[in-house]
This record gives structure tokens, sequence and C-alpha cells, in this order.
């Protein structure tokens, strides 16, 4: 071309050389670059990096405990595990959530309820890829279908868990409690890290008490996962800690007996073994199926227990307060006889009622025409109130508060079990306290017969009772007697206090008491027909209203629960005491003739072998 | 032409050697690729998750871009300058049909999809195209260019980049652009042009932030400066990737062994990213051997250059080997956290077809360039 320059092939040859020269340097100095970087990455942020890429990896994933068993003293599982299936979804795994509830409501049944928790649970702080439960307790049909749709349900899992079980149900569902889902308020108090795994938590009763013991402790297991969260294998895993096994006090005959015997009433019966504390029975009635929380209780059924008239989920053993009328005879009575304010043969006039000096009003006795003259014998066996009108009207009120503190009244026992209530002991300290009052010497009065002020649980009536068996020994009513497990340990009986005193006092004592049952005019006096063993105990009635002066009481006229509430406390064998019992029929009216029975009932399962005779340990053969 | 017949004399070369100059084939290339394309595949099988269809497929695309590399070994310089217009207008005319019904994903269109052929990137074609044109265009100026000789050939090189540009590819325009743009480098541009262009370049920066940057361009960008601003998001790839090299360490975690590939924490292990496998499992040593060889090819290329006839073979070696280098550095460089993720493949290790083809082609023209040499020493 004209317009070209002649190439000059050497200049050229001499430019390319030396530009290729600075190239091959600028080459290198480039792959430096890359060097120092490489090596700044794999030697100097090694162990940075190392660290990041095992996080990246490796997930420590909490493996729960099984729960600890549950077993009466001779050996009945009353707590136990079974499977269960539950459906859970991995949000980050679903495209649409509302459309895939949807397409498994085709396949079992959704509560709105249910999609509404599940839906608020998936907004709830967790750890991301990981499951949100939405359904518990499917059938193995309902399973099936899942399983078959499973490869179009993507983030959908099936899986089985083991969950509490309560297989005598309503028979123990005041002592054993029942576990039921963690909540939020709970989840914020809770050890985070034992309960990882874990979905349910001790609610009420035992099951509340003995948690710790109970829940065991969380093994590990770490899983290798992708970048999707799957876990592909397990590296490593360390085995949970199964919670400790729960040997109870309760014994499944006497238990069923006193269940049985209150059936269809509103009560509770207590039986103590008097040498430890141990509690024998603990029935509270009407009941419920405990089972019916584990998984979380359906709003319907929830609804049906609340808004039952008969409170069926209120534990009358040890919340419910009942003024213990004549059942605090016996207690009062021993307060007489230690304070000399009687001889238990000196005789006091009843006309049917008691009147203080200087006042109008009359403290009737239950028999309007009166009881005549009684000694202290008389006096509890037929239970006359004029007596004890007198007796606490001479002991003044100090003296009574602080002899009957000693049984533990107006105190909670200390039972293992949650929300007992501490029942009032009347004192001038507690109305002065309570209600901003002086104290009346007609309080007094009132007193005398446990009624006024006076309110008790049926535990406390028990407790009393094994205090007066043992003439002073205190020990705490507990419900666990041995725990097995990591560790293995026996509930030793915990004497919280003996109390002296003479013990001619408790021999009169004792033989009033015996005359309830075994004098012929004895107020239980029914009880001792047939009976293979002598027993002591007291029969009470308890007021659910007040009748005002001079009206006439009429059972019939009174709606049924406006009755008279029926007591009975005894312990036996009456030579060698074992057990004591309390037992309140409400609104029953006769504590001899309703209570009475039921509370024998009790001490026969207890004391008596199977050919119905007493067993050999518990006869005294000393004497 | 003037040939130099004292300088050919006959060598003593052995019957493999000139059995290889009959096949117009380059033995140290051959061997030096050859050994690459094992590595690639023995990387890809553990990148791939132990796919041995994966290595199949790319054991396949090695043979055809190594038979495509021997038949373009074949071509003659001289035929080669006669297609280079003809190929150059071939891959414009393509560029500007993929802008019409050109197929792509995620905004981008870059392929081409024609009946009886397979889908392919008209970008490929002009990675080979443009150099042999610039080439040609040089092969009777007088050197260094002049300004009008200069103005033709940024012809040829802007043209082609605005077209791949506006698909929008960046990452390949850029690599486009620099292939021309090093034929020009060799071909003597003053150094003081140079310097202003990039002086140019950089001043303009903030325009070309604000008006030709895509946002996912920047991001990109902004990605590289702090990857932490987004871990689960843009920044993943790249804090997974520098996780990957990192904990390779020194030695490596042994081969198959690498767990952020295998577990599936690094994305696009098996393409772009996957010096980060290699770097995961065999370590900054496995990663200095690479670059060794690397080293090696890029030596082999230059050498060949410097030892071609024609300033066109001068001008197309040192393009394709200087542009092979470029890949390098960019792939690396963006994979270990230094430079923007653009889609640029690890040569001869990233899974790839048709990128492979170009690749192997451009050996071709090294071969064909080799086969035509002069003895400038014994």
């Amino acid at each position: 071309m004209a317009n070209t320059k002649i190439k000059d092939i050497e200049q050229e040859l001499r430019i390319y050389r030396s530009r290729v020269f600075v190239a091959a340097l600028f080459v290198l100095f480039l792959t430096g670059i890359l060097v120092v970087r490489y090596a700044y990455l794999q030697i100097d942020r090694y162990s940075e990096y190392r660290t990041e890429a095992e996080q990246n990896r490796i997930v420590t994933e909490p493996v729960a405990p099984s729960r600890g068993l549950v077993a009466t003293r001779d050996g009945t599982l009353i707590a136990k595990s079974r499977p269960s299936y539950l459906v859970s979804i991995i949000p980050e795994q679903v495209d649409d959530l509302e459309e895939t509830l949807d397409e498994l409501s085709q396949l079992f049944e959704v509560t709105e309820q249910q999609r509404a928790r599940f839906l608020r649970r998936t907004q709830q702080s967790r750890r991301p890829h990981s499951p949100v439960n939405l359904r518990y307790e499917l059938t193995e049909e309902e399973v099936a279908k899942v399983v078959v749709q499973q490869h179009r349900l993507v983030g959908v899992e099936v899986s089985a868990q083991s969950v509490r079980y309560y297989p005598y149900g309503e028979l123990f569902a005041h002592t054993l409690g029942y576990v039921g889902r963690i909540n939020e308020s709970e989840l914020q108090n809770l050890d985070s890290e034992r309960y990882a795994g874990t979905s349910a938590i001790g609610k009420t009763g035992i099951e509340k008490t003995w948690e710790e013991v109970l829940m065991g402790f969380p093994g590990q297991r770490q899983v290798e996962v992708n970048a999707r969260g799957r876990a592909l294998r397990t590296l490593n895993t360390e085995q949970p800690t199964t919670g400790g096994e729960l040997i109870l006090t309760l014994d499944m005959k006497v238990q069923e007996t006193a269940a049985a015997a209150l059936e269809g009433r509103r009560g509770s019966a207590v039986a103590i073994d008097v040498n430890s504390g141990e509690v024998l029975a603990l029935v509270s009635t009407p009941t419920f199926d405990p089972n019916l929380f584990v998984t979380g209780i359906s709003h319907a059924n929830y609804r049906a227990l609340i808004e039952d008239l008969d409170s069926p989920m209120f534990n009358r053993a040890i919340q419910a307060r009942y003024p213990p009328g004549s059942t605090v005879k016996p207690e009062i009575g021993l307060a007489a006889l230690h304070y000399n304010i009687i001889d238990p043969n000196t005789t006091i006039n009843d006309p049917g009622y008691f009147t203080l000096p200087n006042d109008e009003h009359r403290y009737r006795d239950w028999k309007r025409e009166g009881h005549g003259s009684m000694n202290f014998y008389q006096a509890m066996a037929q239970s006359c109130d004029t007596y004890y009108y007198e007796l606490a009207h001479e002991m003044g009120i100090d003296r009574y508060s602080e002899f009957l503190a000693h049984f533990g009244f107006g105190e909670r026992t200390g039972i293992d079990l949650p929300q007992e209530r501490s029942g009032i002991l009347p004192s001038r300290e507690w109305k002065r306290n309570a209600r901003n009052r002086a104290w009346y010497p007609g309080d007094t009065i009132n007193a005398g017969i446990g009624q006024g002020f006076f309110l008790a649980t049926p535990i406390q009536l028990a407790h009393a009772t094994s205090i007066v068996a043992t003439r002073g020994y205190r020990y705490r009513p507990h419900l666990v007697r041995e725990i097995h497990g990591s560790e293995n340990r026996i509930i030793e009986p915990e004497l919280i206090e003996y109390f002296e005193v003479d013990d001619n006092d408790w021999e009169v004592l004792h033989q009033s008491m015996k005359d309830v049952v075994h004098n012929i005019r004895g107020t239980a006096h029914l009880l001792s027909r047939n009976s293979v063993y002598e027993m002591a105990g007291k029969s009470g009635t308890a007021q659910v209203v007040g009748i005002a002066q001079g009206e006439k009481y009429d059972a019939d006229a009174l709606s049924e629960r406006l009755r008279d509430h029926a007591l009975f406390v005894s312990f036996a064998p009456y030579d060698n005491p074992q057990i004591a019992v309390a037992v309140i029929v409400e609104n029953g009216e006769g504590g001899s003739t309703v209570a009475g029975p039921i509370a024998k009932q009790i001490m026969d399962a207890w004391l008596l072998d199977e050919s119905g005779q007493l067993k050999q340990e518990y006869r005294n053969d000393g004497s | 032409m003037v040939r130099d017949f004292s300088r050919q004399a006959p060598r003593g070369g052995s019957a493999s050697v000139s059995l290889a100059r009959r096949l117009h084939i380059d033995l140290p290339l051959l061997l030096l690729l050859l050994t690459m394309a094992g590595i690639g595949l023995f990387v890809l099988y553990s990148a791939s998750g132990q796919s041995i269809e994966t290595v199949k497929r790319q054991a396949t695309f090695f043979s055809i871009a190594f038979v495509a590399m021997f038949i373009v070994a074949q071509f003659k310089q001289e035929t080669l300058m006669r297609l280079a217009l003809p190929a150059w207008i071939f891959g414009v005319i393509l560029l500007v049909l993929v802008e019409f019904i050109g197929v792509g994903a995620k905004g981008a269109q870059r392929w081409l999809d024609l009946p009886g052929l397979p889908q392919f990137q008209p970008s490929e074609v002009m990675k080979l195209a443009l150099p042999i044109a610039l080439g040609t265009w040089l092969q009777n100026r007088h050197l260094p260019p002049s300004w009008k000789d200069l103005f033709v050939a940024a012809g040829i090189i802007l043209v082609p980049m605005l077209l791949i540009a506006s698909q929008p590819d960046l990452g390949t325009s850029i690599l486009i652009a620099a292939s021309g743009f090093i034929v020009l480098l060799v071909a003597g541009l003053s150094w003081r042009f140079v310097f202003s262009c990039i002086g140019l370049l950089m001043a303009a920066g903030p325009l070309f932030w604000i008006f030709v940057l895509h946002d996912y361009q920047k991001t990109r960008i902004l990605t590289l400066l702090d990857p932490e601003a987004d871990r689960y998001g843009a920044g993943w790839n790249i804090i997974q990737s520098k996780i990957a090299i990192g904990s390779g360490g020194i030695d490596g975690k042994g081969y198959l062994e690498g767990t952020q590939s295998h577990l599936s924490f690094l994305p696009e292990s098996h393409t772009d990213f996957i010096i980060a496998v290699l770097a995961e499992e065999w370590g900054l040593y496995g990663v200095l051997g690479l670059l060794t060889l690397y080293l090696l090819v890029i030596a082999r290329g230059l050498w060949i250059g410097l030892h071609a006839q024609e300033t066109f073979g001068r001008m197309v070696a040192a393009s394709v080997t200087l542009t092979f280098f470029v890949y390098v550095f960019v792939n690396m460089g963006m994979v270990s956290g230094i430079l923007p993720v653009v889609g640029v493949p690890l040569p001869l290790i990233s899974q790839g077809g048709t990128s492979l083809v170009t690749l192997l082609a451009g050996f071709g023209l090294l071969m064909s360039i080799s086969s035509e040499r002069k003895r400038l020493w014994y």
C-alpha cells in the first residue's frame, strides 16, 4: 500500500521482544500476587478458615433423654413412655407454607387451632432448618397416607416420638400430675441446653415436683450436614442419661380401694403410714385423664374440664380447705388433758347447749336435747359438743393454738406436691393479721368443735391423725420412696418434730378414740362390726352454710350441694398403729355413716391379707 | 516473503519429533496440555461429587477440543489470514443476531440457538476471530502502528466488544478487549499512549459506575469489598470459596476429602469455582503446582511467538498466550476474593464445552504458528 511505510523487520522484532519481555515480567508479577493471596488464605488464615469449615459442616444436635418411669411401691408402672407419630415441617424447604398446609389437610385433620399454633411457631426464633411440629398423635392410617405422598411433600416429615403415658389414667391424676408441652414462659426460665431436645415438662403433681430427677440429661449427636442442613451422617454420639425412676410410697391396692370407695362422690381420701409419713393413698374425686394433656389438650376438652361444676382438676386432698369439725376433737381433748383442765373421769353436764357468762347466745350441741352427764371418754365417743365448748372456754385460744400447731394445722405439711394450701389454725394473731379484728370469746367456743375460722385440708387431717397415732412423732408426708437410675437413693422418713405429751394423756386419748368405734354408744360403732382388728377414729360433720339460731336443719330442703360435709379420721391397728386415714365426702352428711366406712375400707386394704386376716407384721405380738 | 534458507538446516531430532513436526504438533505444548487435561478431569471428578458421568462428558469435550486443535494446527498462516476478515464479519453478524434472537437467562442474552446446531455463545467465535483479524491487519503494516492503523484496529476491537458488553456480558467483553489490546501492546503501541488510556479509564470510573454498570455488576464489586454485608446472599459464594481455600492449608485435606465442596457449601464447585476445590483438597502445594504448569504453558506460548516467522504469527501467539493468562488470573483472583466475581472459567480445569473447544482451537493456532517457525538459535 502506497501510504504505508516499508516494514522494518529488525525494528519490529526488537520492539516485539522487549514487549514480550515486559509482558512476561508482568505475568510473573501477577502470578506473584496470586501466590501471595493463596498463601495468605492458606497459611496466615488457615486456622480461622479451618474452624469455619468445621462449623459449616458439623452441627451438634441434642438427644433427648427418656423420662424416668414411675411405679407404685408394689412395682406397678403408672407412668411410662409410648411411641407417638407426629408430622413436622421444615419451613426453609417449603415454598408456600399455606399451600402445603392445605395439602396436608387433605390427608389428615388439621384444626384451625393447630394450624395457627404451627404458623406462630414458625415465626418464633429457632435454629434454621429445624422442623416445626404441626400435628401429634397421628394414627397408623394417617401416617401411611403421608408416607405415600412423601415425594410430593418436600420438607414434610413424619417422625416417631416417645411421649408420656399414664396407663392408669384418672387413678393417679392428682398425685402424678402430668407432663405437657413446654410453653413460652416456661421456655424463658429453663436451662435451654438441658431442654434443647425435649418438648415436654412436668406441669403438676409429682411430674412437676420431681422434674429435676425425672428429666434426665440430654446427650449430644454430632452430625455432618450439607449446605441445605440435611444430616448426612452421625460423627459422634454421646448417649443421654435416662431420667431417674421413681418408686412411690403409694400402694396400688390402697389407692384403688380409696378411689373406688369415693367413686361418684366429690371428696378426698388420704392414707399415711404413721411410722414414716409415706402416703399410701391420695385420692381426690372427681378426677380427669392426665393423658389428655401430654401432647396438648384440645380447647374442647379443656373447656369441659374447667367448666365442670365438680372441678375435676381441683386437687381436694391438698388444696380444698374444709372446717374440720369434730375430727379435731382428739387434739383439743389431748390439750385439755395436757393442761390439766379436765380429769378424764370428771363429768360435765350437757343440756344441749353452752352459754358464755353474761351472754344470751346459745352454742348448740348437735344433739338438741343434750347428752346429759359426760366424762372424757363418753364425750369423745358420742362427740359431745358442749363438753368441748367447755374445754375450749377453760383453755383459752392461746393455749389452744399453740398446742394444735404441733399437729401441723395452719401450715403446709410439705408433701412433695405443688400448690398445697395451708389451711387456717385460728389464733389471735391470725385474726388480727387476716381479718384485722380482735379475738372474741365466742370465737374460742366455735374453735372448740373445729368450726368458726378453722380450715384444714384432707392431707392435714391425715397428717394430724398420724401424729396422734404415734403419740407425738411428726413425719413429713411424702410420695416418693426410692429413686433408681444414675443415682440410687432411698428417701428416708423425715421426722419434723417429736411432740412430747405425758404418756398417760396419750393413753386416755387413744382409749377414747377407740370408744368412738368400739363402744356400743360410739358414733362410728357400726364400723366395729366384723372388724378383725381394733381401730381408733373420730367422725365429723362440717356445715356448708351457717344455720340460723332456732332454725331446724332440713336436709331435704337444702339442695344437695348445701348439705353438710362428712368427715372421718382414724388409725389402726389400735395397739400397733400403722395407718392413718382422713376421708372427706362433700355434702355426704354422715361423718361416721358415709365417710367412716370408706376409711375402714382403705385401712382394710392396707392391713389385711388375702384371707381377710390382719397381716402378720401388723400384729402386736408383744401384748 | 523472505526465507532464510541457511537457517533451515536439517535437524538431528528423533523420529517422533519429526513426526510431530509433520503433523504440525508442538510436542512440549501438547504434553503440557494433556497433563493439564488429566489434572482437570481428576479434579473435576472430586468437584462434581464423584460423578463419573460428568468426567466422561468432560473427557468427550476434551477429545473434541483436541481434534479441533489438531485441525486448526493444520491451517497455513496464509490461509488463516485469508479467513480472518470473513471470520470477523461472521462473528459480528452472530453477535448482532444475539441481540435480536438470542436466548439466555437472568436478563442476559448470550446464547444463540440456530437450527441444526448446538446452542453456543457467539462471543466464543470472537475470542479467536478477533486476534486473527487484528494480526492480519497488522501483518503488512509498519510497526509500531500509525494512528490511522490504530484507528482501524480500534474498530476491529470495539465493535465486538460493545456488542458483547450489551448482552450484557461485561466479563467476556473485557477479556475480548484484552486479547485485542495485547496485540496492540506487542505491536509496539507507545507506553505513553497505554498509560494515557489507563489514566483516562480510571478518571472515567465514576461515570462508568453511574451510567454503564448494571445493578448486579455493582453488587459484585461491592461484595468484593465487603462480602460479610450479605453473608447468605451475594456474599455467600465468595465467603464459602475463601473458607474452602483457607481451610485447605498448606497440605490440603486430601483428594475427595474436601468438605466445603462435597457438602455443597461451595457453589459452582465444578465450573467457575473449581480452583477452590483444588485448593481445599491439595492445599497451597496444589495451587503452586497448577500455577507452575500454567506458567510453563505461557512460557512455551511466548517462546512460539518469539520464534514466529511472520508478524501475524507473533501477534496471534502473544495474544492467545497472554489472554490465556488473563483467564487464569481473573479466575483465581475472583475465587480468592481479590477480583469481583465475573463468569470466567479456569482454563483447562473448569467443566465446560464450547469454551474448551475455543481454548484448544487457540492452542491450535499456536501450533500452526509453531510449525512454520524459523530457527533463531540452534
